[in-house]
């Protein structure tokens, strides 16, 4: 299972790819671009099994940013799409196993925002792949961690958002000032 | 309430063409009960757009306002600033609300971003349906309640017509004969006596066939300066 802490492990790879709001072709290098998908974690089950997860010391992609939410029911389809206009590689929405949600059936009404935020993303020719809906119990930290493989091996193939802005010389300088102080 | 539902994403695009500052104006009363056009959907509407100019290429300042009421002038008044800095409004109004926004800014490009549909109610969280045909002279006192200009496909007023089957309309197996509806209320109520007077040919002139409407209160109408 891929740990990715740190920028050096993938300095090699290189993702190119055409923008059309944009001259020529945009250059990403995924070394300098650390991938963030957010997770809109329900507070019952999936944040429950991430917390799983960590106290198992079981590893997954240090790409995933947990977000908890009541039910996944409360999902807002502009707070997923936010994500995405503010650079979001993908976002994933966990929530309660199919007929375990604590609110009845808050599962199944995220499932169904999902779709249509994968509409809305087509609409705007942007990879809807990039969002997914997972289910899972508090007890599966394991599930948790395949989950977030899974989708940071999707947008991994998808490379960086296209809605991500440039690095510059000044952006990357205050990355990096950042990630020294974490 | 009057139902709405957006429009096709490469339309609104095609309706705002080049200009690079739009202003998304969204509307807190109809609209924003049946999700088509209120805070919420104009914030998403505005998402969208930033995003896909950002992939394709369109407007690139697109930002958000909501008013309690696009049909009102007192709320229109209240961004008369940003439609002033816009290069195209982007109204979430039903057809009302773009007018009025049209007339109260007659410098500013306005565009609908909705298509309004008709006069209804959500029968459940997600699903509206027709009620009201506004035909200017109600009749829902002989029908039980039940309109047949709203709900009848024929507008009929002595029906139901020969379409009628099991208690379905032969337009759409979906739609309920709105004659067998008024009978069966009619009926449940002791007061099937109604459908014996023959209503006779409806008055349109008090619908759409009298031209555009208007209602005058005397009452109620502001004494001006000079009267």
């Amino acid at each position: 299972m891929k740990l990715q802490t740190s920028n050096s492990k993938l300095q090699t790879a290189n993702f190119q790819f055409q923008n059309k709001a944009c001259d020529g072709p945009l250059e990403f290098e995924i070394g300098s671009l650390e991938l963030n998908i957010v997770a809109f974690c329900c507070h019952y089950c999936a944040y429950a099994a991430a917390d799983l997860a960590g106290s198992l010391r079981i590893q997954y992609p240090a790409s995933v940013k947990v977000v908890k939410i009541p039910c996944t029911g409360d999902l807002d389809v502009s707070s997923v799409l936010e994500a995405f206009e503010y650079g979001a590689d993908g976002v994933m929405v966990a929530g309660c196993l199919e007929g375990d949600c604590h609110y009845q059936l808050g599962n199944f009404n995220a499932k169904r925002r999902v779709n249509y935020v994968k509409t809305m993303l087509r609409q705007i020719r942007f990879e809807p792949d990039r969002v997914r809906m997972f289910n899972m119990s508090s007890a599966m930290g394991r599930k948790w961690a395949e989950a977030v493989t899974e989708m940071d091996e999707t947008v991994r193939r998808l490379g960086p958002s296209r809605l991500r802005e440039k690095e510059t010389k000044e952006t990357k300088e205050t990355r990096e000032l950042v990630q020294e102080a974490i | 309430m009057i139902v709405a539902e957006q429009k096709p994403l490469e339309e609104i695009k095609g309706l705002l063409g080049d200009a690079p500052r739009v202003l998304v104006v969204g509307c807190g009363t109809c609209v924003t009960v049946c999700f088509a056009g209120g805070e919420k959907e104009a914030g998403i509407l505005g998402s969208l757009l930033r995003m896909s100019a950002k992939l394709d290429g369109g407007p690139k300042d697109v930002t958000e306002a909501t008013v309690q009421r696009q049909c009102e002038w007192e709320y229109l008044d209240t961004i008369r600033d940003r439609v002033a800095e816009a290069d195209v409004v982007l109204s979430l109004g039903c057809g009302v609300g773009v007018q009025a926004l049209a007339e109260r800014y007659p410098n500013a490009v306005v565009v609908p971003g909705l298509n309004t549909a008709f006069m209804g109610l959500p029968i459940e969280q997600g699903v509206w349906v027709e009620r009201c045909a506004a035909c200017g002279n109600c009749l829902l006192g002989l029908t039980g309640g039940i309109c047949p200009i709203a709900r009848c496909s024929k507008q009929l007023l002595n029906g139901p017509c020969g379409g009628s089957s099991n208690g379905k309309c032969e337009v759409g197996p979906e739609i309920d004969c709105a004659w067998q509806l008024i009978y069966d209320k009619l009926k449940a109520q002791g007061r099937l006596h109604l459908l014996m007077d023959i209503n006779p040919p409806k008055d349109w002139r008090t619908s759409r066939d009298g031209g555009p409407r208007k209602i005058v209160r005397e009452d109620l109408r502001l004494v001006k300066e000079g009267n």
